[in-house]
């Protein structure tokens, strides 16, 4: 393809001055290709530090993972002492913290979902909701495990106390309240969305045989968006289970493996974070990083099955 | 006739309860801000602003170093997650079916969940392992990789929304792309960009986890970035789970400091959506 | 006999492999209006938008045969330099929603960073303003946001900011099928001032308006030219019985 430069229009205007055509900015075409350069340069800098960051995790639990193979994950001694690292305790942390954190979300979650669904879709009310909602996500993890400090940790002790058992105040419950109201916003906002998006035929099909608006929210709006909101539950999960600060101010720090809901106790996230600073060898570090490499993994399926199953709701829609 | 009666009944105390339950989840929201504000303010003042913390056993002190440490590592987040992050978003908005932009929208995804201690063990790994020491760098570095997400989805989803035809106005009158991109239409996509960006801010301000094995803390002002800083997130951690009185005293205020920050970001991003909304 | 400004020859235009346009070759008068009219889908947008190579940015298209600007084959040109040469309006007014007034008619030359000046831009704009025929209406505005004009106004900007760089040829994609019967009828009278300098070439559906501001008309069907000739001669006595058909209202 040759390239020509246009001739002047000179001899075609009638009046007032003519302009040359060629007024492009110096080096346009090259410019052009940088620019896409720049964007794809971009892109691959973001691949390239995801897929970096899941390599990174894998070659510095290396050291841990030669020590100790798959008993890593079962066995339930932590001691830097003698330098023998199992993480069971952390992972039975996890576990528990998480999910009782979820079923405590559950139906307040809900709530608001159908609320701002179904009920109040628009209006101040629903603006009014929905912000706090989303100012609920915004309060930093280390501003709630503060006040959990304060707050929650002497009412959970009170309540131990009528319970009878060890008034610790602060162990897996308690951050398990915590984490609940953390992560309430995140499975709302999706629930309420999938809940809107249910196709106004059918509530109206159900309208107009009688239906009250409790049986519609039971019989069709619910069922229908089933799966939608069990996706919001599976990704406010991921968020519980990733979540660090707050859970660690309010756990207890202990690396035995919890006997009860009431117990101290320890999750992946905050293991790392009360102990890597004092890690001062490399096995020991090297086994921080290997949790931290399963609590990679396991948030990142978590949150992809979740993500999943969005969009094939999104697509039967 | 009763049967029409219960039901109806049941309507109404589903709908009333619904609504109860749903306030009494919005409650703690209250309790943290009035509780944060409650013991925070009073320990406000000039001199809780201006200078560094005391040692133990003294009284006074604020929380100066914190604040210049968490302005310098937003500032060094931004200045990295930013560009990278419009141009990405860029990207996946310009070039859809192309398979880097696919394989970018699932690093966003998995990038979007991974819990930020990782991020901070990564940041050790990748630097300050390298570098030998905690740095203000560190920090930053490591907070821009939170920040990345927010701005690609914001930016993605902005310029999506763009109608082809102000593309075209612009190549009609022979503007070569990258001006289009660039002087066309990213302005035109500005406030959704800039909230995300606005969004980014709030969050990475106040993550603590990323901070503890990077930035790391220090209870000098310091505004080197090659050294430690302190950051509000990580002093209220740190004095939080302190014995020391005075410095839960100071943990109050730190935090009220931060809230009102990241309220304030959250509340601009909500206005700049509906003033700067750009109509096509 | 008229110069012909702008020629196709066997004009082909895909999408893939679905031919949209097939083999057309027509020649357009100079400084006259020629209207393309057709039904929907007849492939006279496609057309037009091959005219200044802006049906190649639609993915999977494509073109075969020639189209010569003043002799010179325009595919052997870069397609931003075409646009330069011939100009575009479309359908829904587009001006730029960042830019005030002013900005938008010399958006030409400020999108690209030259810089003629701030008298000759103020000359520019009052200018092309004035032959888009909205001067008066903005002439205390221009700082003002396009996006604050009435639609008709708005597409006037666009009319001026297609002017403003003195294209040969400006190309409109039914210019006025978003507007109202007032704003149609300012732009119609508009347009028949735009001879003077500039070649106008119309699409349009609305054959009465082809009829009203036209000098020269081509009717298009199913991707294939029927028939072109004055717009006067052809209205009275079309050659070709679908034209007639369509003409009628028979069709399309």
């Amino acid at each position: 393809m040759g390239k020509k430069s246009l001739r002047n229009k000179k001899n075609n205007k009638s009046g007032g001055e003519s302009y040359s055509s060629s007024d492009f900015p110096f080096l346009w075409s090259f410019k052009n290709k940088l620019f896409n350069s720049g964007l794809f340069l971009a892109g691959i800098t973001v691949i390239l530090i995801v897929a970096g960051i899941f390599v990174s995790l894998i070659i510095a639990s290396l050291p841990s993972i030669k020590e100790f193979g798959i008993d890593f994950l079962f066995s339930t001694k932590w001691n830097p002492v003698i330098e023998k690292f199992g993480a069971l305790p952390f992972l039975v942390g996890t576990l528990l913290t998480s999910f009782l954190a979820l079923a405590i979300c559950i139906p307040f979650s809900l709530a608001i979902s159908i609320l701002l669904g179904e009920y109040f879709t628009e209006g101040w009310f629903a603006s009014l909701v929905k912000t706090l909602t989303e100012l609920l996500a915004g309060i930093p993890s280390v501003i709630y495990g503060f006040w959990g400090m304060f707050f929650l940790v002497p009412v959970v002790r009170y309540l131990e106390n009528v319970i009878g058992v060890q008034p610790y105040g602060i162990g897996i419950f308690t951050s398990s309240l915590i984490l609940a109201i953390m992560i309430i916003p995140y499975s709302a906002s999706l629930g309420r969305d999938v809940i809107e998006m249910v196709p106004s035929e059918y509530k109206e099909a159900a309208y107009s045989l009688g239906a009250t608006r409790f049986e519609v929210i039971k019989k069709i709006i619910l069922p229908y968006s089933r799966s939608g909101i069990f996706a919001g539950i599976i990704l406010a999960l991921g968020r519980a289970v990733g979540e660090t600060m707050a859970v660690t101010m309010l756990i207890g720090n202990s690396n035995k493996m919890p006997d009860s809901i009431f117990s101290p106790g320890n999750t992946m996230a905050s293991v790392i974070a009360n102990e890597f600073n004092e890690s001062t060898f490399e096995l020991y570090t090297s086994s921080l990083i290997e949790i931290g490499a399963v609590l990679f993994i396991v948030t990142i399926v978590i949150n992809l099955v979740g993500k999943y199953i969005i969009k094939k709701f999104e697509v039967e829609t | 006739m009763k049967n029409i009666e219960k039901r109806k009944l049941k309507n109404s105390v589903f709908k009333y309860s619904t609504v109860a339950i749903a306030i009494l989840a919005l409650l703690p929201l209250f309790f943290i801000i009035f509780y944060v504000f409650r013991k925070g303010l009073p320990v406000i003042n000039w001199e809780f602003l201006t200078s560094v913390p005391k040692s133990i056993g003294e009284s006074g002190g604020g929380i100066l170093n914190a604040m210049v440490g968490t302005l310098m590592l937003v500032i060094i987040a931004s200045a990295i997650a930013v560009p990278i992050g419009i141009f990405a978003g860029v990207l996946i908005s310009e070039h859809p079916d192309n398979i880097i932009s696919k394989m970018l929208n699932l690093s966003v995804e998995i990038l979007q969940g991974i819990p930020s201690i990782v991020i901070g063990l990564i940041g050790y790994i990748w630097i300050v392992r390298q570098m030998g020491h905690f740095s203000a760098l560190s920090g930053g570095i490591t907070l821009s990789i939170m920040m990345l997400p927010m701005i690609i989805k914001h930016t993605k989803e902005t310029l999506e929304l763009i109608p082809d035809t102000l593309k075209e106005s612009a190549y009609a009158l022979g503007i070569p792309y990258y001006n289009t991109l660039l002087k066309v239409i990213l302005p035109s996509g500005l406030s959704g960009i800039f909230t995300g960006i606005l969004l980014g801010l709030a969050r990475i301000a106040g993550e603590t986890a990323p901070l503890l094995f990077t930035a790391f803390g220090n209870s000098y002002l310091n505004v080197d970035i090659l050294k430690p800083v302190a950051a509000l997130p990580l002093l209220i951690y740190n004095y939080a789970t302190s014995p020391y009185q005075e410095w839960h005293k100071i943990s109050w205020g730190a935090s009220c400091i931060l809230v009102i920050f990241v309220l304030t970001l959250n509340i601009i991003s909500r206005l700049v959506i509906k003033k700067w909304k750009i109509k096509y | 006999m008229e110069n012909k400004i702008l020629k196709t020859e066997g004009l082909s235009a895909f999408y893939n492999e679905n031919e949209a346009v097939q083999n057309v070759s027509v020649s357009f008068p100079k400084n006259e209006i020629t209207a393309i009219m057709g039904p929907s889908g007849c492939g006279k947008t496609t057309f037009l938008r091959c005219l200044n190579r802006m049906h190649e940015l639609t993915d999977g298209a494509s073109i075969d045969g020639k189209i010569l600007l003043n002799g010179e084959n325009l595919n052997e040109l870069e397609p931003i330099k075409v646009r330069r040469q011939i100009g575009m309006v479309f359908q829904h007014p587009n001006p730029f929603p960042t830019m005030s007034i002013f900005n938008n008619v010399i958006a030409g030359y400020k999108l690209n960073g030259i810089d003629k000046g701030e008298e000759e831009f103020r000359w520019i704009v009052e200018k092309s303003l004035k032959e888009a025929g909205l001067w008066e209406e903005v002439k205390n505005d221009l700082h003002k946001k396009g996006a604050s004009l009435s639609g008709g106004q708005k597409q006037r900007l666009c009319i001026a900011r297609a002017l403003a760089i003195n294209p040969e040829i400006i190309l409109m994609d039914e210019p006025t099928s978003a507007l109202d019967p007032v704003a149609t009828k300012h732009i119609e009278e508009l347009i028949g001032n735009l001879t003077k300098n500039v070649t106008v070439i119309l699409v349009t559906h609305n054959m009465s308006q082809a009829g009203r501001v036209s000098d020269y008309a081509m009717f298009m069907y199913l991707g294939e030219m029927m028939e072109t000739g004055n717009t006067d001669k052809m209205f009275t006595n079309p050659k070709k019985e679908i034209t007639e058909k369509f003409l009628t209202g028979k069709i399309g």
